[in-house]
């Protein structure tokens, strides 16, 4: 109990402190003190809980409740005022809505509210906790360094890092306070500080496009409060001591009860984890600087919308509702993955990577198989390590040569060795066997055939992941391309970004060794207890990944083996001769350079076309969700 | 129950196998043109020349490239016939192919920089339907392990013709012949001069010829899964097979990488699709 | 006995030829002489030839071509000169814009005459740079070859 409420208010504390302190070594030393702590608390955590299956904790504290109210209240007034400073009217609206909602519930509704376990923890409640506190804590560190590169190369941005640190401690705080609380009001309130922390700092930078695109996750995110707001409301009409507020008792209380909620608070999770039609504030937030994206847009604040809608998996499983959540998550993956082999903007094709993986979890949470939600969870963990991996290198790379397009990224592994080795370990992680999110997506295939309905899905799979293997490959390709224009950059990795790419690259090749580990002693547990029965990797196949992943790694060692020595020519340009850095005389005697880009494929996999079908299908098949809803509560 | 033993067995001697059946195409081939054609262990003594020539490079890390495709296949392959999982197998040759068009792009040419982008619509061309025939599978025999397919009694191939229908057409893509060489052919067509293979010489084209060997053994055991019930119709099944595929291969030109994607998607996706969702229903439900 | 002899893989150049001989060549392809008996295969890619079939007197265009070529050959690797012009410049040596031969560029190791060239005596001559080919392939495995310099440039 104490090591949840030490992680829960510990970053909020180390937050203020932030904000007070402007001086940058003073920041640096906070932040990688308490970035520790934290760290290592969660480590604590998970061997103090690890075993110990689902554990309720009371925390009598009525003034809890008023000093939520009155945060809540604050905040929406700050954004009342920005929203009216700024004519964002749209904003405005949606607050207050969500406002009156609130203060309706708080006011009136929830007076006679006695809540016993406001906070709990079980396995899945674990992993979550895992991957805020060690990966948060990581791209916090990693922020230091690049936050103060990011203001060297744009010195018109106004320096407001305190603020900026602020902002992500409060928002580590509220993702604990999120997965630790049981209590629906409380996952409520944390909800919408993460909410807010995304507004803020998506629009750090100050620009007219950052404060656009910060409005635009802001609406959104309302949107799916508000849908929240109206999943607490009917709760509370349906039981006014609000012994449903609970997400356990709510879970215990049978489908018929819990499915108007679970959909409600699954919409919810669909605009938190930007999944279409709300796919566009996601690619929007990309501005922001890249600890941001890393942390918030793809580890750890989408991942609450995921993780909630997982968590009400067994409700959603088997319903119409749940097959077309599951529908909008799968829909999501496809177009997501097909966008992406249109962007060269390496952030952009990371962004609907993860809005498409994002959608690859819904889909298996709305189907809801213990299978499926097995595989969710490992899709969870893997997608979270990888991704966040990719972001940071991508923000690395971008400060060394200035650029975030694919293209320029040609021969990285000449220019920037250890950097792009790193890279190909995240782009490996994220779709070639026997890494982390081939298995979960295997493992998914296998547990949709199953399912009702599942050769939907199963099509998704195929020729979505298919479509995956295109845009990661050909930035691989890129990025190990011996390009002769380029040329070994000097070393002036700062130490911070060093030490947390290895670690994280480590971790990526690390969890795949150990998932069955981590499987046995805490998913297949979890599932289990939810389920009464679980899923599991057979034994055999286990081991074979492990072989290949064994092999994988010594494979590059035979480089080292000695060789009767190969001889290097230029490559083969038709006959025409050229010089080592690939300049050929052309015709009309002109000296011509080489230039190679990938394919783009815009005519068949153009966002325009693919978002606005993306947009028209997920909107759709919302509407026809909607409507089951009202039909059910009526 | 998986047997290491066929796939050590296949390690061994699927090379000669598939050199054997590519001698027997070139040979076929060549009749068809109305020439005599090659002896059949040609094949044979073209890899055997590759590894007398030298190892010329545009970068020494050619040789891990093609060292790993060859590496991968074996174990894809072997999983195969020691009786694994069908879509592990699956996602092996995927990791295999990958390091194939990663050496293409490692010489950072232009011929096979083009051939490394085609050919990754190749890959992604056939998966869906390779992993519909794996779904399809299943479905049939409630078994992803190639141990249980083999010997099931079931006539798969009279429950799932949409799949296999399918499945051949992508198999011309995987066998890289007429109408879908886009990114490497055996045979003269030279528009991206060798497409993915430019760069590599001597002994790293010899290792990739011997990948395509053990690829062409896996995938004629494919072929076998489908008629597994019946030891003499799947002999006959993949000997007509492969005839067919020869015959496509010389009387077809080679077509645009987006009639490849296209028609790979649509007409063998859908087909394969179709055949599964009727299967799914008739079945009502699935034989858990 | 090495695999060489089983199995040359030929490119083919036209160095400027008025392209009499380069149909001959091609023709030794056709179903009529059909060198594939003999393993013999037209690859377009030096980086997999054995034997670099020229045809044409050399000028100016293609003169660094060939010489290009030839370096992306592997070793080891023998020239066939098909032709009179390849051989000598043939009727058109006193060009000014002829080089006069491909020797002049690269080391041939087989002329084949003739204008144009029989295919039969283009067969006759690829058969004769099998036997140097293999000659090159033992000397290149050689004690004395092994050392670490580069073979087959050009000065």
């Amino acid at each position: 109990m104490i090591e949840l409420a030490f992680l829960i208010l510990f970053p909020a504390i180390v937050a203020f402190l932030l904000l007070a302190f402007k001086n940058g070594q003073v920041r640096n030393v906070v932040v990688k003190i308490a970035a520790g702590l934290i760290g290592l608390a969660t480590i604590i955590l998970l061997i103090t809980y690890f075993s110990s299956g689902l554990v309720l904790f009371s925390v009598h504290l009525e003034t809890a409740a008023e000093i939520m109210f009155v945060i809540s209240l604050l905040i929406a007034g700050f954004i009342l005022y920005l929203g009216i400073k700024q004519r964002k009217y749209l904003a405005v609206i949606l607050v207050t809505i969500q406002t009156l909602m609130f203060i309706g519930i708080e006011g009136w509704l929830a007076k006679d509210v006695q809540q016993v376990s406001n906070l709990f923890i079980d396995q899945f409640s674990l992993i979550m906790a895992a991957i805020v506190g060690i990966i948060g804590t990581l791209i916090c560190v990693y922020a230091l360094a690049y936050m103060e590169t990011y203001h060297a190369h744009h010195p018109e941005i106004p320096d407001r890092q305190n603020v900026f640190f602020f902002m992500v401690f409060v928002f580590l705080a509220a993702m604990f306070g999120l997965i630790f609380s049981n209590n629906l009001l409380w996952v409520y309130f944390f909800w919408e500080i993460t909410t807010l922390a995304s507004f803020i700092l998506i629009g750090y930078s100050k620009t007219s496009e950052s404060t656009n695109n910060a409005f635009l996750a802001l609406e959104m995110n309302l949107l799916g409060g508000i849908a929240f707001a109206g999943a607490i409301i009917y709760l509370l009409i349906a039981d006014p001591t609000g012994s449903l507020l609970g997400i356990e008792q709510l879970l215990s209380s049978g489908q018929a009860l819990a499915l108007v909620p679970a959909v409600l608070i699954s919409f919810a999770g669909i605009t938190k984890a930007a999944l279409m039609p709300f796919s566009s504030w996601l690619v929007g937030a990309m501005v922001a600087p890249t600890p941001v994206s890393a942390l918030l847009h793809s580890s750890t604040m989408v991942k609450a919308g995921v993780y909630i809608i997982v968590r009400f998996a067994p409700v959603l499983s088997g319903t119409t509702e749940g097959l077309i959540i599951g529908l909008v998550g799968g829909f999501t993956f496809l177009l997501g993955s097909a966008i992406a082999i249109s962007q060269s903007n390496a952030k952009k094709v990371l962004a609907y990577s993860t809005i498409a993986n994002l959608g690859l979890i819904v889909a298996c949470a709305g189907v809801g198989t213990y299978k499926l939600v097995w595989a969710a969870i490992l899709l969870i963990i893997f997608h979270a390590i990888a991704k966040s991996l990719l972001f940071l290198c991508v923000g690395t790379v971008e400060h060394q040569i200035g650029s975030r397009n694919i293209e320029d990224m040609s021969g990285l592994i000449v220019r920037m060795p250890k950097v792009a080795v790193m890279m190909l370990v995240g782009i490996a992680g994220m779709f070639l066997a026997p890494f982390g999110m081939l298995i979960s997506k295997w493992v998914a295939i296998e547990a949709f055939i199953e399912a009702q309905f599942g050769l939907i899905f199963v099509a998704i799979l195929a020729f979505g992941g298919s479509i995956t293997v295109f845009f990661w490959s050909k930035w691989m390709g890129k990025i190990i391309s011996v390009d002769p224009h380029v040329t070994r950059e000097a070393d002036t990795l700062k130490s911070e970004k060093r030490v947390v790419l290895y670690i994280l690259a480590g971790l990526t090749v690390l969890i795949c060794l150990i998932f069955p580990l981590i499987s046995s002693s805490l998913i297949e547990p979890f599932v289990l207890s939810v389920y009464g029965q679980t899923a599991r990797l057979s034994q055999d196949n286990i081991i074979i990944m492990a072989m290949m992943l064994f092999l994988l790694m010594i494979m590059p060692f035979s480089m080292l083996l000695p060789r009767n020595g190969a001889r290097k020519v230029p490559p083969y340009m038709g006959g025409r001769p050229a010089s080592s850095d690939m300049k050929f005389l052309g015709s009309m005697g002109v000296t011509r350079d080489v230039t190679l880009s990938n394919y783009y494929l815009n005519d068949l996999f153009g966002e325009s076309r693919l978002l606005m079908a993306g947009t028209a299908l997920g909107f759709g098949l919302i509407l026809l969700a909607m409507i089951v809803l009202v039909g059910m509560i009526l | 129950m998986m047997s290491p033993v066929y796939g050590l067995i296949y390690i061994l001697l699927a090379p000669i196998a598939g050199g054997l059946v590519a001698g027997i195409d070139r040979k076929i081939t060549a009749r068809m043109q109305g020439r005599v054609g090659p002896p059949l262990l040609q094949p044979f003594y073209d890899v055997g020349k590759l590894f007398e020539k030298e190892n010329l490079v545009v970068t020494r890390s050619q040789d891990l490239y093609a060292l790993c495709y060859l590496v991968f296949m074996l174990v894809a392959g072997a999983l195969f016939f020691a009786g694994g999982d069908l879509l592990l197998v699956i996602f092996a040759f995927t990791l295999s192919h990958i390091f194939l068009v990663l050496g293409a792009y490692a010489s950072s040419s232009p011929y096979s920089f083009i051939g490394a982008e085609r050919e990754l619509i190749q890959i992604i061309a056939y998966e869906p339907m390779i992993i519909l025939s794996a779904v399809g599978m299943y479905m049939v025999t409630a078994s992803f392990f190639v141990s249980d397919i083999v010997v099931s009694s079931i006539p798969i191939v009279l429950y799932l013709p949409g799949v296999f229908i399918g499945f051949l057409m992508v198999l011309t893509i995987k066998l890289r012949k007429s109408p879908f060489d886009l990114s490497t052919s055996h045979h003269a067509h030279q528009e991206i001069v060798k497409g993915v293979t430019t760069e590599f010489t001597g002994p790293n084209l010899g290792k990739i010829e011997i990948a395509h060997w053990y690829e062409y053994v896996f995938l004629l055991g494919f072929i076998f899964l489908f008629f597994a019930f019946s030891l003499p119709i799947a002999l006959l099944a993949i000997v007509v097979a492969y005839f067919l595929e020869i015959l496509i291969d010389n009387t077809f030109s080679r077509v645009k990488w987006q009639f490849t994607l296209k028609s790979a998607w649509i007409i063998a996706g859908m087909l394969g699709l179709i055949n599964l969702a009727v299967l799914y229903y008739l079945s009502g439900g699935l034989q858990a | 006995m090495t695999y060489l002899k089983r199995s040359p893989w030929i490119i083919h150049y036209d160095a400027s030829s008025c392209n009499g001989c380069d149909i001959e060549v091609l023709a030794c392809l056709t179903p009529m002489y059909d060198v594939e008996r003999f393993g013999i295969v037209n690859t377009g890619n030096p980086k997999h030839a054995d034997i670099f079939v020229v045809t044409g007197s050399i000028n100016e265009q293609n003169r660094e071509v060939v010489k290009n070529i030839y370096e992306q050959m592997p070793d080891p690797k023998v020239v066939v000169a098909v032709g009179i012009c390849a051989a000598s410049g043939g009727v058109f040596r006193e060009c000014y814009n002829v080089s006069g031969g491909i020797d002049k560029i690269i080391p041939v190791d087989v002329y084949v005459p003739g204008c144009a060239a029989r295919p039969e005596s283009i067969i006759d001559g690829i058969v004769k740079s099998l036997s140097i080919l293999e000659e090159k392939r033992t000397k290149m495995n050689s004690p004395a070859a092994k050392k670490d310099t580069p073979s087959g440039g050009i000065q």
